[in-house]
């Protein structure tokens, strides 16, 4: 197992910075995704691990070993395409066996080796096939025993299951995971798919304008966004501008919110949908608020809503279906909304990065 | 598709069946003809034939300029084909995956031959090769490595195109997973681009031996008394002498170009090709 060190890696195209002074790293058998929207530097940061795009400044370190300046076929490192990009005129066998012959394996190790990749991948019997003769899971499947098979000492994969249809992603990304913690190899996976992300990673870089923003496992970055990019890439949230006041906040219209993540340097209070409490009474508590419903969704599970408060606000809201019971929440029916003060986060206002596709929330 | 069976759609199909054959036609009709001809027993044309015989074929092989210029063409078009994709093929490399200064002038200086009067080119390199003469001594014109070079030029255009367009069809991601593995650049080349373009490489190469092997207008210029190229021979013929040798020639050329388009479709099949 190999860790993987990135220090103050830069690449410059011209004047721009698709990766910014990035410092990060996969420890040993761990599979850290890298999230953020496209055009953020993703796959640029990849390709710099990987040896195809030459970094402007900063390191790369396999293990101890620094390859920032080595080519790609002297890094060890097993790479998965978006495309797949399987060799179209080689079997199945030939694409697996490609990395075994170049490192000049002997070919009873090697026949033993493939079939047991392939069996890995649950492919046992296409040695035979060319790979347009497979569906595109199939292919899909070739390309990570083809990846895997040399034992290289990263795995790294770009939008791996974009390629897919939904219902063959849900499925490829647990069996990802599960391969990539029996073969116990460090991976990076590269995605723009948050959800995705949370469920395969162990721990999530979030990158944004070619920095990166936040890391953290998929909990930490959930409970506790560094600022409002990394808050609206990882989940919804609604977003309320404020000033910090004693014991919590004071939003916009003058509403006084309690908190217990009150920070001074915070400009927004983040509360996460599912945080935000409907009721047709008001119960007693602290963060009480009376409300209009705006827009009601009953999604089978839940309720999705959008509520107006009084002082002028608007909040999203997800009630569970159970929790709602026989409730009507249809539009223009008067409610009482309570926000849990532990649920109200404050975050930086100052902190976003300069991306113009902002968006306040990112849609599942 | 499912063809509509209404008078207008019915007409329509048969206008166009209609078009497809006559254009057919006027292409193959001068081939048959000419292979009629050569076949006719009577030395001066005229229709209907008086016999059939294969008398114009011993003459043809009784003239050395033919069976000289023929293997002197097959020689100068297999060399400029292999001078002409040696050239070709790296710059092909060059040209799609690099981005420099200059790329534009680079292709049209490349595709330049195709531009430029092929009696322009012939006179020019004709002054050019006398001018190396002069000053190495080494002979140039005439001989059959003067005519390949001159041909190899001709070659240039075609190779280009062909590897080009099949080059930037590729995938790039496809060679870089051979890197990926271990492969270095050469092996990545020799066992991943090359086997993926080799329909180009092959239809380059015809094209470059048609080329080549048809052409009259460079070799006018570089060609040696006493050696010729086929097409030459034929010109220098009919300038005397008006009978079916000719046709009888042509015929044996136009076999050469079909066994080479024969050959490219047992290799890869033309279908890929072109
Ligand atoms: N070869 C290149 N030349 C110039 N700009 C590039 C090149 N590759 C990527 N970029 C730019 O760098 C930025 C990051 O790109 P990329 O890493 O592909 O983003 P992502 O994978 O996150 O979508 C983009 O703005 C892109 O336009
Ligand atoms: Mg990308």
């Amino acid at each position: 197992m190999t860790a993987v060190r990135l220090d103050r890696l830069t690449k410059l195209y011209g004047a721009t910075a698709a990766v910014d002074d990035v410092t990060l790293e996969a420890r040993e058998g761990e599979l850290l995704v890298l999230l953020g929207p496209s055009g953020c530097g993703k796959t640029t940061t990849l390709r710099l691990v990987a040896g195809f795009v030459e970094a402007t400044s900063g390191t790369i370190r396999l293990g101890g070993r620094d390859v920032t300046r080595e080519p790609p076929y002297r890094r060890s490192i097993g790479l998965v395409f978006q495309n797949y990009a399987l060799f179209p005129h080689l079997t199945v066998f030939e694409n697996v066996a490609f990395g075994l012959r170049r490192r000049r394996v002997a070919e009873a190790e090697i026949g033993a080796r493939v079939r047991r990749a392939l069996g890995l991948v649950r492919l046992d019997g296409f040695e035979g096939r060319l790979p347009r003769q497979l569906s595109g899971g199939q292919q899909q499947r070739v390309a990570i025993a083809r990846a895997v098979v040399i034992e290289p000492d990263v795995l790294l994969l770009d939008e791996p299951l974009s390629n897919l249809d939904a219902k063959l992603r849900h499925d490829v990304r647990l069996e990802l995971r599960r391969l990539q913690k029996a073969l116990s190899i460090t991976a990076i996976m590269v995605t723009h798919d948050q959800d995705e992300a949370m469920a395969v990673g162990d721990r999530l870089a979030v990158m944004g304008s070619g920095r990166i923003q936040q890391v953290g496992t998929p909990a930490e970055l959930y409970r506790s966004p560094a600022n409002r990019f990394v808050a609206s890439f990882v989940g919804r949230a609604n977003f309320l501008d404020a000033s910090p006041a004693p014991g919590g906040f004071v939003l916009a219209s003058g509403l006084a919110l309690a908190s217990e993540h009150a920070s001074a340097s915070a400009g927004t209070v983040m509360i996460r949908p599912e945080a935000v409490e409907v009721a047709a009474e008001p119960r007693p508590g602290p963060n009480q608020f009376p409300a209009t419903v705006d827009a009601a969704a009953f999604l089978g599970a839940s309720w999705d809503l959008e509520l107006a408060l009084d002082g002028g606000e608007r909040l999203m809201a997800t009630v569970p279906a159970a929790r709602a019971g026989t409730e009507d929440w249809s539009s223009g029916r008067r409610v009482f909304v309570r926000v849990d003060p532990a649920a109200a986060v404050g975050i930086p206002g100052s902190e976003r990065p300069a991306t113009p596709a902002h968006h306040e929330e990112t849609p599942r | 598709m499912v063809w509509g069976s209404g008078f207008r759609e019915r007409l329509g199909r048969f206008a166009f069946r209609t078009a497809a054959a006559l254009g057919l036609g006027l292409v193959l009709l001068p081939l048959v003809l000419v292979a009629w001809l050569s076949f006719f027993s009577n030395e001066i044309l005229s229709l209907p034939p008086e016999g059939y015989s294969l008398r114009w074929y011993g003459a043809a092989l009784a003239q050395p300029q033919f069976i000289g210029g023929l293997w002197t063409s097959a020689a100068v078009a297999l060399l400029a084909t292999a001078v002409g994709l040696l050239v070709t093929l790296p710059a092909s490399f060059v040209l799609t995956r690099r981005a420099f200064p200059g790329r534009e002038a680079v292709v049209q200086l490349l595709m330049s031959p195709l531009v430029v009067p092929a009696i322009v080119i012939g006179s020019a390199l004709y002054m050019a090769f006398v001018e190396f003469e002069v000053m190495t001594e080494m002979p140039l014109t005439g001989s059959v490595a003067g005519l390949a070079l001159g041909h190899a030029l001709l070659t240039i255009p075609w190779g280009l195109r062909l590897l080009t367009a099949n080059l930037a069809g590729l995938n790039p991601a496809i060679e870089e997973a051979a890197l990926s593995l271990g492969a270095r650049p050469v092996v990545a080349v020799a066992k991943v681009t090359l086997p993926l373009i080799w329909p180009g490489v092959v239809a380059a190469a015809l094209f470059s031996f048609v080329v080549s092997f048809g052409n009259l207008e460079v070799s006018l210029f570089l060609v040696a008394p006493g050696q010729t190229t086929l097409p030459i021979a034929i010109l220098q013929y009919l300038q005397w002498k008006i009978d079916p040798t000719i046709a009888a020639v042509s015929v044996v050329q136009i076999l050469v170009v079909a066994a080479g388009l024969l050959l490219t479709d047992r290799l890869v099949g033309l279908g890929r090709v072109v």
